[in-house]
């Protein structure tokens, strides 16, 4: 005998006590915590705060640990949590020359001003598992160089070349340009590339990791060079109507990638060198670089080149690089679809009758002839 | 941490803050103004994911106050697990009177359904809307569809239509049936079977419909023409069933088909849970059900 289906209410909670349980994990086994997070699991929270669009590392680890680890769903809860923020202004522009570098690399250049600096990288680190991890491992305390942090500005890579005129150049805005902002208009194609990059930001970092390594195959080819990749601390400051001067908020990490792009020239520019920019909260040089690859390729129309591969078709990449929205409505499928499934289980009946008798007929006509 | 703790648990009256209710309210008034038009707006993270009826939630949250009467539906029924769960969300943020009877509803939370029983000048039925463009899966642009909203240019819609009445005799789109608006506007009514199309047609009730994913609003104010698309030759037909609502006996409504075990027993109830139960206490009764048996487990 059938029953209406009931016990919906009780069903959930029911659900979301086992999810407590199981995020808690064996009981006799300490809590993570969010210290723990922030400080051994960074790079997580970094992503998550770029995500999210959030700068708040202890959030970001309370996001994780509630989250279980699904970075997804971490960034989401940040999400959800930032727009409820009330919005005091927009910060003055972020100058990331006056950076205090904790890594800056160039492909472009054996050596250029302030130089090459490693810095805290995987790179030339080889992938073997290392067993002293397993355990409580206390690592040699890292070689400092005295006085490295007093040492004056690093000029970016792109200053550098701007004297000869063959990159080209940051450009200018008017003084009263009201910057774009993604969070508080509704997105309308074409976009200005303030939008675009702020889409990119927050963008999931494995669409942009494959929409940027389509254009290293042959995708919207762009022929890159990571011209610099730096990372480090920028002082954040905020014009306040009562004063006359900026006053800094604090500092937060970010990676900065300027991507230098081979361009033959078109009718609208003359050949030269052309960037495409990444920007990222915190470490994360995979982001950064494939934004900025992602951003060149979505500057096709701009620079009168061909919009020929799915890199460079703006409404399509910044239609589908959040992966807020693309979660949520992939697992919609989860919901409930069964007034809908109902009517077409009903016409593909209707049709499979039609089919059969289709078939009835032309077989009583092919006996009669 | 401790300070973002007592902060986080600090929510405004329905969840948004009032700058976005205005924000939500502005577009929701220019969405009536211009029945069946798709007006953007600053859609926000809420905190369920979106294509769970983040666009119906923020315009319900927009337009509820403290002495609402709140129903919400999914699929038909109060006690779908995602209608509970934006019941409670309401419950909690708005702390506002809920209902499961649409007639005592003054704003009705939708998802896939609209009420069997007509309803009242006064009551709000809000849709919740996955992809609110109707010629989305004929052009994937929205810079182009917005040309063709702009020009009416619904040919291509048409075309579609008579396709599927060369190929199969009759047109084949059986929910999210495209609708044309007060003669202007062609309007997705969101993916409610095509039976209840009829029911937008002139209804009493302001109709208002969120996306918010795709982050737009649109509206049907109260006794405006809503048409579904068709052919003189070819007009438009909405399901029937061969049957009546194995519980409470009602015809001429929509039935979840209910599989009963593995060897093709199946069995027909009402998709309006709310509908059924009502007929039932006033001692309806189908082929398998009697009355007031309807509420078990």
């Amino acid at each position: 005998m059938y029953v209406a289906v009931k016990g919906g209410e009780a069903a959930i909670e029911n659900a979301h006590r086992l999810l407590a349980d199981r995020r808690r994990g064996p009981r006799d086994v300490p809590a993570l915590t969010l210290e723990q997070i922030a400080g051994q699991l960074a790079l997580a929270v970094d992503r998550v705060m770029a995500e999210g669009s959030l700068y708040d590392a202890g959030l970001a680890a309370l996001a994780i640990k509630q989250a279980r680890g699904d970075m997804i769903e971490a960034i989401f809860l940040l999400r959800a949590y930032r727009t409820t923020l009330p919005r005091f202004g927009y910060s003055k522009p972020m100058d990331t020359g006056a950076m205090l570098v904790e890594r800056r690399i160039s492909a472009t250049y054996k050596d250029l001003p302030g130089g090459q600096l490693l810095g805290p990288t995987f790179d030339y680190t080889h992938r073997l598992l290392d067993p002293d991890l397993a355990g409580d491992d206390m690592p040699e305390q890292p070689e400092r160089r005295e006085g490295a942090a007093e040492e004056s500005r690093m000029p970016r890579v792109t200053e550098i070349l701007a004297g000869e005129g063959l990159v080209e150049p940051d450009g200018a805005l008017p003084d009263s340009t009201e910057p774009a902002d993604i969070t508080r208009t509704p997105p309308e194609f074409p976009q200005g590339r303030d939008a675009r990059l702020q889409a990119l930001s927050r963008g999931d970092e494995g669409f942009l990791l494959a929409l940027g390594y389509s254009t290293q195959r042959g995708y919207a080819r762009s022929h890159p060079f990571a011209g610099e990749i730096r990372i480090g601390e920028v002082e954040i400051e905020l014009d306040v109507p009562e004063l006359d001067f900026p006053v800094p908020l604090g500092r937060i990490r970010v990676t900065e990638c300027q991507m230098i792009n081979q361009f033959k020239g078109s009718a609208k520019a003359p050949p030269q060198f052309t960037r495409g920019y990444g920007l990222v909260f915190g470490q994360s040089e995979r982001k950064a670089m494939a934004m900025a690859l992602c951003d060149r390729a979505l500057r096709a129309k701009e620079l009168g080149e061909d919009v020929v591969a799915p890199a460079q078709d703006e409404e399509f990449v910044i239609s589908h690089s959040d992966n807020v929205q693309a979660t949520g409505f992939v697992e919609h499928l989860k919901l409930p679809h069964y007034v809908d499934f109902q009517a077409e289980l009903g016409l593909v009946r209707q049709m499979r009758r039609e089919f059969e008798e289709r078939k009835q007929t032309s077989t009583v006509k092919e006996a009669a002839e | 941490m401790n300070a973002h703790a007592e902060n986080i648990a600090q929510y405004n009256f329905a969840y948004l803050d009032e700058q976005t209710k205005r924000m939500i309210r502005r577009a929701i008034l220019k969405a009536i103004a211009i029945p069946g038009y798709q007006v953007p707006f600053a859609s926000r993270e809420m905190p369920m994911p979106y294509g769970w009826g983040t666009g119906g939630v923020q315009v319900t949250a927009s337009i509820i106050g403290p002495d609402d009467v709140l129903k919400v539906i999914d699929q038909g029924s109060d006690d779908t697990t995602n209608a509970v769960s934006i019941r409670a969300f309401f419950q909690k943020v708005a702390e506002v009177a809920v209902t499961t009877e649409t007639g005592k509803a003054s704003i009705i939370q939708t998802r896939h359904r609209i009420p069997e029983e007509p309803l009242k000048a006064g009551q709000v039925l809000v849709y919740q809307v996955p992809i609110p463009e109707p010629l989305r899966f004929l052009e994937p642009r929205e810079t182009e569809t917005r040309k063709m909203h702009a020009l009416e240019e619904y040919g291509l819609m048409h075309v579609k239509l008579y396709e599927d009445i060369a190929q199969h005799g009759h047109i084949a789109t059986t929910y999210a049936y495209p609708v044309k608006v007060e003669g202007r506007y062609v309007m997705d009514p969101s993916p409610t079977p095509k039976f209840d199309n009829p029911k937008m047609h002139m209804s009493a009730a302001l109709q208002l419909f969120g996306a918010g994913r795709e982050k737009r609003i649109y509206a049907i104010p109260p006794y405006t023409r809503v048409e579904s698309l068709d052919f003189e030759d070819h007009p438009f037909e909405v399901q029937t069933f061969d049957q009546p609502c194995a519980l409470c006996g009602g015809a001429g409504v929509y039935l979840d088909e209910v599989v009963l075990d593995d060897a093709g027993g199946r069995m027909f109830v009402c998709s309006d849970t709310d509908y059924c139960e009502k007929r039932q206490a006033e001692g309806h009764a189908g082929p398998t059900g009697s009355p007031g048996e309807g509420e078990v487990q």
